[in-house]
């Protein structure tokens, strides 16, 4: 359910009871095999590399097996701003998503009930951007809000922006990026929910004394959480590990860096295996506890 | 009447030239009505006649295209469906999938203000005796425990004026016939006005004190359900409530207490009163319940009809009764019903019958006889195949 | 319909987002026709010749080929892995079902950066070159999970009764499977293929990681935007979206008439 934002929302037809099968094995095997292989294998492969030592006298990149767990101290002494701003842009983002998102997921999904052509022309427009490349979408956005664009010079005009003042390279400018490339994972969710909701909850609500505020905050809120949870961890999990929007070359600036731009530059420029490894070793734990605390809410059977 | 506080007694609902129009078709055309306080009205009429649009006119949850709505002599045509003293039974009950039995049944007194939500509610669910279920979530609950939690949460906050739509329609016999006498007892023991919209007409007759039969958006007659069932005006509400026997003819005497009509060459006397109309071509009828078979033809005798001979075409046990259908030459089928007093049929199929009833029981309908129809509704075999089509379109467009 | 402010707030609102989606669309279609020389950041003149001499910049047409040829690849991989798991994942008693769901939901949990650095490493200490390979490797890995989620809703909603009744006349299982099954279930597979498809093309994170000097799409501009993103880039992303929305645009017409064919044989 959590993911299936992707999907369209069909009703499950009464299934007869699973069969216990040999079959199952043969069918499952090969995906699981290849999980195993290039899901599972990797992650244990960075808790190794996160843990080496460089090779003593070695070249740039050389490292060996060790045990050095004072790698992780290092990073968490070194990288704990960035770690702060991933998931602070992170937060920020999701909940600007969420509050763009859900009264257009609520307008499409229950306003526009009665005209299904409307609700599909909208629909279209709300994943129409993941059909052009997110960095392009990204770059656009860095034109549009350079020190020399129209928006740039009405603000200054404004004086709500001071002459040399930036939009670009800040944190506004991140939190701006990575809240409009994921507002159609916020509100797809979100909207799958609401799609569902029976109005006649909403009459129920109104029949019984509860003004329209009060019939969305205690009828209609409640019944969309699931939509909302969805949509809230689709938004976050990508966004704090995330290093395009802000990076120099688009939104961001050498003072936004976030955890993803050090795993990048140090995995792929510097060639410090080990340190990058511990930096995602790290990232990658902390999102689990997050899902962790959502997972055991609503088990597992829900996840997919 | 103040929404804080409980109704001291049910209120009067006034409906004055009530239209609801669509686009494309008109659901409600004209209505006036009346509902005095207290009392318990059912609206009857089949899928379609605009039941559901008067009721949802009343709660609020939908606004009249021409009208006023009046609700204890208050005009309420543009006040909001929440700020309405009217709670509804919900076709689908509508309970809050994301609260217990409890904080439903407590919701509309919570949004009210009212002290002791939580002892209210209790009370209420004492009251359809379903207390001990008051911490689980409707989803747990039978089909039939769900119609009662969604009446507790609606009788709860002692509205002037009670809306039922079709609540029973999902029990099963035994449920419905005790639900049907709760709902009786809870209204006439807390003086609540009901207004129970149904399709089921042995529902609306057994329960309500006033019946109104809706037909096209337009009440066809309304009254007592025995008066309604005795008398009926129009053919509609004569095959609607109940099955009649329906015979046209031409008038042929209208001086004195009964008029005449010419039915197949028989002169058939029907009571001057019980006639809607005097003159012309009319159709009258008389129910199958109080015609009396005969094997051998009876002696005329005044101040009863005879019809016949004919011939026993069919023979159906009911338990109760047995429903005879007597072919009679140049009029069709007649059906009677007889009680079974004594064991087996009183005629067998395929012998020759007559009938008789006494004048008193005819009636005599308003409708113009090009326009009455010889079927009732629910046997129109145009009106099922749409039906069947809409119903299979729906499911399509659902899939 | 009363002409309150209340009543017309919340489209209104609805319209001002949905436009606010598509400005980095329409700027990136309108810069495609700028009569750019290197960096395509000014605006200097309306030109046809960035369309029609698409692959004259630089290393954008190869780019764009490699994304493809991954593209298909790794969906075909991932969406035969996908279905298989989705079908046995409905329709099967196994033990561990927990912990496979688990495992499969795992990988759109993992942000992108620890994928594509967990890949890399392994990678590196397994001593494989960085490549096409890798690339579609990694890409097929990604799509699984998303593929399994999109299946299991369409074989969840698969009536058993037609399977049943396959088998009632006659059928063998693997007969019900290809004859039945997997023609019912075709365009839940279409969907998710499209979706790996998607999800593959535009990937940009897990691809950098892993592509040795490779360049997909995604790659070509990250590079190019440093010193200028030539404007048949543009061309090339406003030619993708113009091409998937009239893909969505076709079958949700043909949607619309075999249900409007169907209302009118009733």
């Amino acid at each position: 359910m959590a993911f299936a934002a992707f999907g369209t929302s069909t009703a499950a037809t009464e299934q007869a009871p699973r069969r216990r099968s040999p079959v199952a094995i043969i069918l499952l095997l090969p995906g699981l095999a290849y999980l195993a292989l290039f899901f599972l294998a990797p992650l244990v492969s960075l808790v190794i590399t996160s843990l080496q030592a460089p090779v003593e006298f070695g070249d740039v990149g050389q490292y060996q097996a060790a045990f050095q767990i004072e790698n992780y101290a290092k990073v968490i002494q070194d990288y704990w701003p960035h770690f702060l701003r991933a998931f602070g842009y992170a937060i920020a983002a999701t909940f600007f998503a969420l509050i763009i998102s859900y009264p257009l997921a609520y307008f499409i999904g229950v306003k526009a009930r009665p005209w299904p052509l409307l609700q599909a022309v909208m629909l279209t427009l709300v994943i129409a951007p993941f059909f052009i490349s997110f960095l392009l979408r990204t770059l656009a956005w860095k034109q549009l809000l350079s020190d020399d664009s129209a928006i740039a010079t009405l603000l200054k005009n404004l004086t709500i922006l001071p002459a040399d003042g930036h939009i670009t390279g800040t944190a506004f400018s991140v939190i701006f990026g990575l809240t409009y490339n994921f507002i159609p994972f916020m509100t797809l969710p979100i909207y799958t929910t609401l799609e569902r909701l029976d109005t006649r909850y909403l009459e129920a609500g109104s029949d019984l004394y509860a003004s329209p505020a009060t019939t969305f905050w205690r009828v209609t809120l409640p019944l969309s959480m699931p939509g909302i949870v969805s949509g809230t961890l689709l938004t976050f999990i990508p966004a704090s590990g995330d290093f395009i929007n802000a990076s120099a070359s688009f939104l961001g600036s050498a003072q936004t860096q976030m955890v993803g731009n050090v795993i990048e530059a140090q995995f792929l420029n510097l060639l410090n295996y080990p340190l990058a490894s511990a930096l995602s070793v790290i990232l990658m734990g902390l999102i689990l506890l997050i899902v962790g605390v959502y997972v055991r809410r609503s088990g597992t059977e829900d996840l997919l | 009447m103040a929404i804080g506080g409980f109704a001291e007694a049910g209120a009067d609902l006034e409906l004055v030239g009530i239209s609801k129009r669509f686009p494309g078709f008109t659901a409600i055309d004209d209505l006036d009505l009346t509902i005095p306080a207290g009392s318990f009205f059912a609206l009857l009429g089949p899928s379609g006649c605009g039941k559901t649009t008067t009721l949802r006119l009343v709660a609020g949850l939908e606004t009249p295209t021409v009208g006023r709505i009046l609700i204890g002599g208050k005009d309420v045509t543009d006040v909001k469906s929440f700020k309405r003293p009217v709670n509804t039974v919900f076709q689908s009950y509508a309970l809050f999938p994301h609260m217990t039995v409890l904080e439903n049944v407590a919701f509309g007194l919570r949004r009210r203000g009212i002290a002791d939500p939580v002892g209210k509610a209790h009370e209420a669910l004492r009251l359809v005796e379903l207390d001990h279920l008051a911490a689980r979530k409707p989803q747990q609950l039978s089909g039939g425990q769900q119609q009662r939690v969604a009446l507790a949460r609606a009788v709860v906050n002692r509205p002037a004026l009670l809306l039922l739509d079709e609540p029973l329609g999902a029990l099963d016999l035994k449920l419905r016939r005790q639900m049907q006498l709760e709902l009786k007892s809870i209204q006439s023991e807390v003086g609540l006005t009901f207004l129970h919209v149904t399709h089921d007409q042995e529902e609306a007759m057994t329960m309500a004190d006033t019946v109104a039969v809706m037909n096209h958006g337009r009440i066809e007659q309304m009254g007592a359900p025995e008066e309604l069932y005795e008398l009926p005006k129009t053919a509609f509400v004569a095959n609607f409530l109940g099955q009649s026997n329906l015979f046209t003819g031409p008038v042929t005497n209208s001086g004195g207490s009964s008029i005449v009509v010419d039915i197949a060459g028989v002169a058939v006397e029907v009571p001057r009163e019980r006639a809607q109309r005097h003159a012309g071509t009319v159709t009258i009828g008389v129910r199958p319940e109080k015609l009396m078979l005969h094997t051998s033809a009876p002696a005329a005798k005044a101040g009863t009809n005879v019809l016949g001979p004919g011939r026993v075409t069919d023979v159906s046990f009911s338990g109760v009764s047995t429903q005879y259908q007597i072919a009679v030459l140049g009029i069709g089928l007649v059906t009677v019903f007889a009680q079974n007093m004594v064991f087996g049929p009183v005629v067998n199929l395929g012998a020759e019958a007559w009938v008789a009833w006494s004048v008193e029981h005819g009636f005599g309908l308003a409708d113009e006889p090009e326009h009455a129809p010889k079927f009732s509704p629910d046997t129109d075999t145009a009106t099922i195949a749409a039906q069947t089509r809409h119903e299979l379109l729906a499911e399509i467009e659902e899939s | 319909m009363k002409l309150s402010l209340g009543r017309w707030l919340l489209p209104v609102y609805a319209g001002l987002a949905l436009l606010f989606l598509l400005v980095p669309i329409v700027y990136t279609f309108v810069f495609s026709f700028n009569d750019s020389v290197k960096s395509n950041i000014v605006w200097v003149g309306f030109t046809l010749d960035n369309w029609t001499g698409v692959c004259s910049a630089q290393g954008v047409c190869a780019a764009f080929a490699t994304s493809i040829l991954v593209g298909v690849v790794a969906t075909i991989i991932a969406t035969v892995l996908g279905t298989l798991m989705a079908i046995a994942l409905v329709r099967f008693r196994f033990r561990g079902r927990s912990a496979i769901s688990l495992l499969l939901f795992l990988p759109m949990a993992t942000p992108e950066v620890v994928l594509g650095a967990g890949l890399a490493a392994q990678f590196l200490s397994a001593g494989v070159a960085k490549g096409l390979g890798t690339i579609i490797i990694a890409h097929a890995l990604f799509c699984v999970s998303f593929v399994v989620v999109t299946v299991k809703a369409r074989v969840a909603s698969l009536d058993p009764a037609l399977e049943e009744a396959g088998r009632d006349l006659y059928g063998s299982a693997t007969q019900v499977f290809l004859r039945i099954t997997l023609p019912l279930l075709l365009p839940g597979i279409t969907a998710a293929a499209l979706l790996s498809f998607a999800l593959s093309f535009d990937d940009f994170i897990i691809t950098r990681f892993n592509n040795g000097g490779v360049e997909t799409f995604p790659v070509f501009v990250y590079t190019a935007a440093a010193r200028g993103v030539p404007a048949e880039a543009n061309v090339i992303a406003s030619a993708v979206f113009i091409f998937a929305l009239v893909l969505v645009i076709v079958s949700q017409v043909t949607a619309a008439a075999r249900r409007k064919r169907l209302a009118k044989l009733g």
